[in-house]
């Protein structure tokens, strides 16, 4: 699904990625750890096509594209999916209006229909309920007065209208009670499918527990240092990030 | 969806759509402003003689006046003798007594402007005056109004049919020495619309003036005059065109609007004048004074405006409260890109008791463009328990772009409420992002948000208009992203 080989990356001339290797294969589930500025969000803003950074080295494969060579809402269209770390508001546009001017533009790439007001009313109300979002927020302005909890909560809205192939979750369990967490979880664990793959960028091991990863990689100054099954998380848990520095292997 | 995507697709590749010059030979008058001028297109217009001097008049007085130079504007001098100040479609010399004998070019140049003059219920109702440069191609739905007893024709028409209305209405909004450009108008206006509506009458169907620059260096001088006598109603759109030139063309019109008490007026424009190149180069200058009058008590004028044309744009669509209880309002969404330049706003004054004004002005600005509200609320000693509401947000575009707000409160009494807000925004990068990440295109964001920012203005629109004026915008922000 996924494959990117000695990705490196900089921003204002700044090297954040120092040469990045990740194959995910469909169906699987990836959690990225890593101390804060190791490039986690980095790497999910260059996948996603942010244009603020720079690809300097490497390759982006993507269900056989390269990735790379798409702009950003082509990469959406053909089934990218970044849930933000900082959902930003866009007052004046509600959210239904942008919600159903994403799913028809997706709809339209992918040859289908875009889809009436009705059938398009019946998706989403069926759809809040799995996240926990009263349907009066359809109208508000995107985002827009939302708590950070609910704001999070739209991220996984829109990410279930728009079925991704490679979902990229960017700390979104940052900042959330046990409950809008267990929402969180149920959502990306309702879209686990065999033609499916979820990155998970996370500090915490705690999303981890709601949703098992298959592969758990360690991102720390550019450059994935360690990589391992979900037994990883727990490992890191307990030691923390400084035996990167110092060299030490985790036990 | 799709359709609304491939609607940006063909926005995006549009050039200025309405680029064309009809080529009729035209009996104009060369270039050049003194009395013999006035005197002369006074003549070609066989207009009675108290309206000869009431050009000369004016004229006299815009000779002893200063072009005004306090605007948020920058504009090479107008050179006023190098303007051509009448021009004429020749076939129109005798003028046409019925739609068969107007010559076919120009009904042609209507059917590309979207104005189908011999398919009148095709406009659902809406009568068109269609000024074509200086003299009125043919009124339509004349006979529907006349039922009615609303007048609706060419003022030049009006002077002739109604000489004792225009008399005693001319120039009682808007004195001949208002300023530079009304002066300027009073002295050299050739065409524009006069309407009438009779005591308790509300005007059946929308009434709608279309224009166009045609030939070269021939500024536009419009003049419109509405009256609404007791208890009437009308709601008038006015929607302009205007071809490709290279020189600058001056636009200074004067709208004058008289409403008496329980009478309602609704003007709507929307203006998509040419608005010069990338460089700035060419585009109308649009100067206009459009002012209304609450004559009576409880009477009410709402201006409504759509402007994403011209190279500058300065105009300040006003209204005298003059009735107590009477209300003005002013909504605008103003869009300058490239290099256009606007300073438009609204005077509110209130004069009578318990009189309202509310102001809601939108500004849109991108590329290289600068965009100022200019807005006065003068709340005189008489106007006790008035209220004016502002808001006046900015939106910019970019980084190489200027929103600016000068707003004057004049208020001498103590138990007026004047409430003013103002925000300014710019579409920020995570917006566009967020939108690109879910599939929607940079184009179809800055469109939803702009639409979104411009909801409360568009509201105010007759529907007809109101998408045209999204059509419009959307049009008119294209190539502003990125």
């Amino acid at each position: 699904m996924l494959d990117i080989s000695a990705l490196k990356a900089t921003i204002d001339d700044k090297e954040i990625l120092k040469g990045i290797d990740l194959h995910i294969n469909a169906g699987e589930v990836h959690a990225i750890m890593g101390p804060n500025g190791s490039g986690k969000s980095t790497l999910t803003q260059i996948l996603a096509g942010h244009d603020d950074y720079a690809v300097t080295h490497g390759q982006v494969t993507f269900d056989g594209k390269n990735l790379l060579d798409f702009p950003i809402e082509e990469r959406a269209r053909e089934g990218v999916f970044l849930a933000f770390q900082y959902p930003v508001a866009i007052p004046g546009v509600s959210n239904v209006q942008f919600l159903k001017a994403s799913i028809n533009a997706i709809r339209e790439h992918r040859g289908q229909e875009p889809l009436d007001a009705m059938d398009f009313l019946m998706l989403i109300k069926e759809t809040i309920k799995k996240v926990n979002l009263d349907e009066q927020f359809l109208y508000r302005g995107v985002n827009e007065g939302f708590s950070g909890g609910e704001k999070k909560r739209n991220e996984i809205l829109q990410m279930l209208l728009l079925q991704p192939k490679l979902a990229i979750l960017d700390e979104t369990d940052s900042g959330l009670d046990i409950d809008a967490l267990k929402v969180v979880a149920e959502g990306v664990n309702s879209l686990r499918s065999p033609e499916r793959s979820i990155i998970l960028v996370t500090h915490y091991q705690r999303l981890l527990d709601y949703i098992k990863p298959d592969r758990v990689h360690v991102l720390a100054h550019g450059k994935i240092v360690k990589s391992g099954g979900p037994e990883l998380a727990l490992e890191l848990e307990k030691q923390g990030y400084s035996w990167i520095d110092s060299g030490q292997q985790v036990a | 969806m799709s359709s609304e995507v491939g609607t940006i697709n063909e926005a995006i590749n549009k050039k200025y759509a309405y680029g064309f010059v009809t080529d009729v030979a035209t009996d104009s008058v060369p270039p050049g402003l003194n009395e013999d001028v006035i005197r002369l297109i006074s003549l070609k217009k066989n207009e009675p003689a108290f309206l000869l001097e009431w050009r000369l008049k004016a004229y006299r007085h815009w000779l002893t006046m200063q072009e005004p130079e306090w605007a948020h504007v920058r504009f090479p001098k107008v050179d006023f003798n190098a303007i051509g100040y009448y021009s004429a479609p020749k076939s129109l010399a005798d003028g046409p007594k019925s739609l068969d004998e107007v010559d076919p070019e120009l009904l042609n140049t209507y059917d590309k402007l979207g104005i189908p003059l011999e398919e009148q219920k095709r406009l659902a109702g809406v009568a068109v005056d269609a000024v074509f440069d200086s003299v009125s191609v043919g009124t339509t739905f004349k006979e529907t109004l006349a039922e009615a007893g609303v007048i609706f024709c060419p003022i030049s028409e009006a002077v002739h049919k109604h000489p004792e209305l225009v008399q005693k209405y001319l120039g009682t909004v808007v004195p001949q020495g208002d300023n530079f450009y009304a002066a300027l108008n009073s002295a050299v206006f050739t065409d524009g619309s006069f309407v009438y509506i009779p005591k308790g009458v509300r005007c059946p169907m929308e009434l709608s003036t279309y224009f166009r620059i045609n030939a070269a260096n021939t500024g536009q001088f419009e003049r419109t005059l509405i009256i609404a006598d007791e208890g009437s109603y009308v709601s008038y759109l006015e929607g302009c065109t205007a071809p490709m030139r290279d020189e600058n063309q001056l636009h200074a019109a004067v709208v004058e609007l008289v409403a008496m008490k329980d009478a309602e007026i609704k003007y709507s424009t929307v203006q998509n004048w040419y608005p010069g190149d990338e460089q700035g180069r060419g585009g109308i200058y649009n100067f206009v004074t459009k002012r209304g009058v609450c004559k009576g008590d409880r009477a009410k004028i709402s201006w409504t405006q759509v402007e994403t044309g011209s190279a500058i744009t300065w105009k300040y669509p006003s209204v005298i409260l003059r009735g107590d209880d009477s209300v003005g309002e002013f909504y605008s969404v103003a869009l300058t890109r490239n290099a256009q330049q606007a300073d438009t706003g609204t005077k509110m004054i209130h004069m009578g008791k318990r009189t309202k004004s509310t102001i809601v002005s939108k500004g849109i600005s991108a590329g290289h463009s600068e965009n100022s509200y200019r807005g006065l609320v003068r709340v005189a000693p008489t106007a006790s328990q008035s209220r004016n509401f502002t808001q006046c947000d900015s939106l910019l575009i970019g980084d190489q772009c200027g929103a600016h707000t000068f707003p004057y409160i004049e208020s001498k009494r103590p138990d007026a409420v004047v409430e003013h807000e103002a925000s300014a925004s710019k579409i920020s990068d995570d917006q566009l992002f967020l939108c690109q990440q879910r599939g929607i295109d940079a184009e179809q964001a800055v469109s939803m948000i702009v639409n979104g920012f411009c909801k409360q203005v568009f509201e105010q629109l007759p529907m007809e208009f109101a998408v045209e004026a999204q059509k419009l915008m959307e049009i008119s922000l294209e190539g502003s992203v990125g």
